[in-house]
């Protein structure tokens, strides 16, 4: 049994700081579990918290203010065999206390150490999440207006299935600790202590004062039985072993020779629940399938289901530089919320330019050829205009054939998604549309 | 081999994939969630951790401590994340702590529009922690680029122990194209150098380097971490030459190297009296717009596109920049890298033209800041 404390930093918490006793306890349950400095990494933050890991031969990290549970985390999904324990104030509870509500969820196994002294020691002795409303410190009045933080009721209640509420004068401190640390999960500790130096000036408070008002709050004496589940880290390892193989980067193998060699750009304008980013898509991967290079660039609102959906899609035979759509060869238009989005490419659509219209919808001059299709007449539904659409567009073997679209359903859906795309293609096929221009 | 169909979000998390990147955290946020997917995907099978934060600083908070104990590790996010990580990036400088950031920038300020691109964060990468230390940022302007460059990110990030930003935009970042993976630059992979002999002091650099070696927190020699001003030995000091030495070190091993990872495009024209500058996704535009400029309008213009944007990699400015009559900064805001390349070429007639409207600057508007003289 070695004390694991370094012999050429002995601790320099103020005379009488409870800071001390946690400090031996700590070591004393080290040299307990017969652990070594290479077995235990001490994580702490901001305030006199902060110095914990200074005064220890182990692995130790030092972080900013509130934020040590998130580096414990990420040092304890790495090496699963370290002991973290974490060392942080009633200071850094309440600047991380999202910290702590995800670490009580998670269940990684950790031991955060509280030492809860009820105010800021290291900054004038101002008020904590957990000072007493009727306390006097450094905030002025501000502290009477709030409630302060149970910590053990806020940690089981988020989840953490051991949590323990301890007075740092408590006889046994160590064997507590040693719970705590040797406890399979995450584990809580608020220990409860006196910082002489500032929160003891104003507030008469001792050892005893302590005990009687840890009496006064639900006890919390270890393992929370309704958290009691599986450690995170082991579960993940677990999950991941299986999960599928890496993905697969091979790509699309050219399987037809290109229609037309020629530059295309394609805007689809819909609204969410067409389909419009899936049927672009599906052109995309139809005209690679000619080798064809190609971005697609979406649009859309923040909303999921709502608003407009607009995809743009150019297809080149040569590496495309500029992703934006100048001069459009297609349109899609196939509602209005989405025409308006993209209300000025019209008029950019040469004589040569086609623009299949879902009828109804209301679009602005333009020189392209028309070819409008009634798909509630037709019997395509709103998720199958998009894709509809595009199979009138392929029709015309510019810029990509019935086929290619064929092979690139083929390709892109399984099972029944698969089928329900055929057979949209399948009857879109037959509809039959004439192109004109718009009248004027 | 055929042709991938994938954004640059999948691109950035296959060259970190390829750059041995073992753990990932992120919070969701548009337009970087599909960067979360794409290494969900990727790393758990791979053996490696990927955490969704409960926050952005709580993500970039695993991602150090991971590192620390011996994982490569890479968190993403945009601007209004990107602030929230500020106090641990410069955590990542002072302790230096490897580490890749990709920012998937989106228009600003504040949460601004978050299906819509900018690059307003150019100089908010560079200055947005305390201290004002050096950071290495890389910008993509494809695909191709996410790929290579987050895999020399990672290299740079284990070369320097330091955190290097990957300066993306949701215009390269969600826009899907086609990537022939063969003819892909794919870096080989560098590891951070780790300490082999004699007593293990966290923070002692060799005599004539300014890189100390690592070990893990979590291997067989105790390692001390620390976000405070320290010595070699990663104890607090409060010695001013210790303090001053330290700094100027970090900010040494940054800058003094630059040339070796000044990463750029140079396509001088011939007779050109006009170099246009830009970087990230306006570079396609500028390609687009020098193409044209030379074929329809038989005025050579040429082209620097910087792939490193900082450290400045003010040779390669001074150079393109050698005998040209008017320079032109072209970006996705406001003007922000601009003052970068006119304190470079201070003799120089440096003009910039950008906007930050949610649309990406057009080939045609380039053309026509250009012709304006």
């Amino acid at each position: 049994m070695v004390s694991l404390l370094n012999p050429d930093r002995p601790p320099v918490f103020c005379p009488g700081c409870s800071h001390d006793r946690s400090l031996k306890a700590l070591d004393q349950a080290f040299q307990k579990m017969g652990l070594e400095g290479s077995d235990v990494v001490i994580v702490s933050d901001i305030g006199c918290s902060g110095l914990f890991d200074t005064f220890f031969n182990t692995h130790a990290l030092h972080g900013l203010h509130g934020r040590a549970l998130t580096y414990g985390a990420g040092i304890k999904l790495a090496q699963p065999q370290l002991k973290v324990v974490v060392t942080m104030g009633d200071g850094g509870l309440g600047i991380g206390g999202a910290h702590l509500l995800a670490a009580c969820r998670r269940n990684l196994d950790l031991t955060l150490l509280v030492l809860n002294n009820f105010n800021f020691g290291m900054t004038g002795g101002q008020f904590s999440c957990t000072t007493p409303e009727q306390a006097s410190v450094a905030s002025g009045f501000l502290n009477v207006l709030e409630k302060p933080m149970d910590v053990c009721t806020v940690a089981a209640s988020g989840g953490a299935p051991f949590v323990v509420r301890a007075s740092v004068y408590k006889k046994e401190l160590s064997k507590l600790l040693v719970e705590a640390i040797s406890f399979d999960g995450f584990s809580v500790v608020d220990l409860w202590g006196i910082c002489p130096a500032r929160y003891l000036k104003r507030n008469p408070l001792s050892p005893k004062d302590i005990e009687a008002a840890i009496m006064e709050l639900p006890p919390f004496e270890g393992v929370v039985a309704a958290n009691e589940r599986r450690e995170y880290g082991s579960h993940y390892r677990e999950k991941s072993d299986g999960e599928s193989a890496a993905p697969d980067w091979r790509g699309i193998e050219k399987a037809f020779e290109p229609p037309v060699k020629a530059r295309r750009e394609v805007v689809l304008l819909g609204t969410a629940g067409e389909r419009v980013i899936t049927a672009g898509t599906l052109l995309a991967h139809a005209a690679i399938l000619a080798g064809m290079h190609i971005t697609q660039k979406n649009d859309y609102n923040i909303t999921i289901m709502r608003g407009p959906s607009v995809t743009e899609i150019i297809v080149s035979p040569e590496p495309i530089s500029y992703t934006g759509v100048e001069q459009p060869d297609v349109i899609v238009a196939l509602s209005e919320e989405g025409v308006r989005r993209g209300w000025d490419l019209f008029s950019k659509v040469g004589a040569e330019g086609r623009v299949i219209l879902s009828a109804g919808v209301k679009i602005p001059a333009t020189a392209g050829q028309i070819l409008e299709t009634d798909f509630k007449v037709e019997g395509i539904k709103k998720k199958e205009r998009a894709l509809a659409a595009l199979t009138l567009l392929a029709k015309s073997g510019d810029p990509v054939t019935l086929e290619m679209l064929r092979e690139a359903i083929s390709q892109s859906f399984h099972g029944k998604r698969r089928e329900e795309a055929q057979n949209v293609l399948e009857r879109a096929a037959e509809i039959p549309v004439d192109a004109r221009t718009q009248s004027k | 081999m055929g042709l991938l169909f994938i954004d640059g979000n999948q691109a950035v998390a296959m060259g970190a994939t390829h750059a041995g990147c073992r753990f990932f955290a992120a919070y969701p946020i548009t337009p970087a969630s599909t960067l979360l997917e794409a290494m969900l995907e990727i790393l758990p099978a791979a053996g490696g951790v990927v955490l969704q934060g409960e926050d952005e600083i709580a993500s970039i908070g695993y991602c150090l401590g991971a590192s620390m104990a011996g994982l490569k590790a890479m968190t993403a996010t945009s601007g209004p994340g990107l602030s929230l990580c500020s106090e641990n990036i410069s955590f990542a400088i002072a302790g230096e702590i490897p580490l890749v950031i990709v920012d998937v920038m989106r228009q600003g300020p504040s949460t601004g529009s978050a299906t819509r691109g900018a690059d307003g964060d150019i100089q908010f990468m560079r200055w947005g922690s305390s201290g004002g230390l050096p950071v290495i940022v890389l910008a993509p302007t494809d695909v191709s680029d996410c790929f290579t460059l987050t895999a020399n990110g990672f290299n740079l990030a284990e070369k320097f122990r330091c955190p290097v930003f990957i300066a993306s935009n949701k215009e390269i970042g969600m826009t899907r194209e086609t990537l022939d993976m063969e003819t892909v630059e794919k870096p080989e992979v560098i590891d951070r150098a780790p300490h082999t002999s004699g007593q293990f002091v966290p923070f002692q650099v060799k005599a004539g380097e300014d890189v100390p070696p690592f070990l893990p927190i979590g291997g067989p020699i105790p390692v001390r971490q620390t976000s405070s001003t320290h010595g070699p030995d990663g104890y607090i000091t409060t010695k001013p030459f210790e303090i001053q030495a330290s700094v100027e070190r970090l900010q040494r091993k940054i800058e003094a190297s630059v040339s070796s990872f000044s990463y750029f495009d140079l396509e001088k024209m011939e007779g050109a009296r006009i170099l246009i500058v830009v970087y990230g996704v306006t570079a396609r535009a500028a390609r687009a717009a020098a193409a044209e400029l030379l074929r329809d309008l038989q005025t050579p213009v040429s082209l620097l596109v910087l792939k490193t944007l900082w450290p400045v990699p003010e040779e390669v400015l001074r150079v393109a920049a050698e005998g040209m009559e008017r320079v032109l900064v072209v970006e996705m805001n406001l003007g922000q890298y601009v003052h970068e390349v006119r304190r470079v070429l201070a003799k120089q007639r440096v003009d910039f033209y950008g906007k930050m409207s949610g649309q990406l600057i057009s080939p045609k508007e380039i053309i026509e800041e250009v012709q304006r003289g």
